[in-house]
């Protein structure tokens, strides 16, 4: 009904991701990235699975081979860019507050607190939570689902999107297995369950088991990365 | 909780319309939720009036679309519906699935004065 001198009721089209400011800001660093040469990837998973021991002994391991940096995600504390630092590493922590996980945004003002690393690694560490930190883009060239062999089998069921948003699960603290009763091949199926395409490596950040396949994983891409950057100058 | 932030979008993104379109109030706002995709629709609802409060929207209702799961099966090369991640092929019982539906986390349109 239309009453003269009212305003009436219309329908305006919108048709917009909800997430569509994140994926801009997430366009804006994947593009600062291609442009340094920088390979960026994005480390996801519980609390406790051994993120930032596995970032540590990668960082110790490849330091001589690549210029590495570091950004940090927790609720609370700068423990984790302590333990990035003492490696050499330049780490900037970014503490979420209540928040449940990074934002491009966030990652965009960290990027600016960096020194510039012109053929890198980037190392996103993400807030300890399997569920938020899937749903957003941070401009990464890969997420990196890391998962400890303490946690239980069926992970990647209970979580899918996470397992889902990953291109690369590191199943983490392999060194553990005798001691436990983890079906590995029933991870890895579940993991592919989810997404077919997920690679899969098993390590121990702690004896170092493992590690060189995943550092080869991320020695082809950052070359391939960083030729990209060259050949676009 | 990122149900919150993206409420948080959410808004940001009707306040912008609000300013091009010229409009003061919404009355309804129709957002697509993907049966696939990383958020609980009851989630949504809820964070979204806590963030709408006091604002142009405050006293929206809030109208879901939900847009049923699709994947292509690889076996069978055909496309079958999903109803949520992790599950089999209906047809084949295999796990060869890529999402090609469902995925959606989408505003559609609003009904303003």
């Amino acid at each position: 009904m239309h009453v003269p001198g009212l305003t009436q009721a219309r329908v305006v089209q919108i048709e917009r991701d909800i997430l569509s400011k994140n994926d801009g800001y997430a366009a804006e660093n994947r593009a600062r990235f291609a442009a340094a040469g920088t390979f960026a990837l994005n480390f996801v998973s519980s609390p406790g699975s051994g993120k930032t021991t596995l970032l540590v002994k990668a960082i110790t391991d490849l330091k001589d081979q690549h210029p590495i940096a570091v950004i940090e995600g927790d609720q609370q504390t700068a423990n984790d860019a302590e333990r990035i630092r003492a490696t050499g590493a330049p780490a900037i922590q970014i503490n979420t507050g209540k928040g449940c996980h990074l934002d491009a945004h966030m990652v965009g003002h960290a990027l600016e607190q960096l020194p510039p690393m012109q053929g890198g690694l980037l190392f996103i560490e993400n807030v300890g939570n399997l569920v938020c930190p899937a749903a957003f883009d941070l401009g990464e060239a890969h997420k990196v689902a890391v998962l400890s062999i303490t946690e239980g089998e069926d992970k990647p069921l209970k979580y899918p999107h996470m397992f889902a948003a990953s291109d690369l699960l590191l199943l983490n603290k392999i060194d553990l297995l005798p001691h436990l009763d983890f079906d590995l091949a029933a991870t890895i199926e579940y993991a592919r369950r989810v997404n077919p395409k997920i690679e899969v490596l098993t390590v121990s950040a702690k004896t170092g088991e493992g590690m060189p396949a995943f550092y080869a994983w991320i020695a082809k891409r950052a070359a391939a990365a960083r030729a990209a950057a060259t050949a676009a100058e | 909780m990122h149900e919150m932030s993206l409420c948080e979008g959410l808004i940001e993104i009707i306040e912008r319309e609000a300013r091009a379109q010229n409009f003061a109030r919404v009355r309804t706002v129709w957002v697509e939720i993907g049966a696939l995709s990383h958020v609980e629709p009851e989630a949504m609802r809820f964070c979204f009036s806590a963030v709408a409060h006091a604002g142009i929207a405050a006293e929206a209702r809030f109208e879901v679309i939900t847009v049923p799961g699709e994947a292509w099966c690889m076996s069978c090369a055909k496309t079958v519906p999903l109803t949520q991640r992790a599950e089999p092929c209906p047809d084949c019982g295999g796990y060869q699935l890529q999402v090609t539906a469902g995925d959606e986390l989408r505003i559609k349109e609003l009904e303003v004065d």
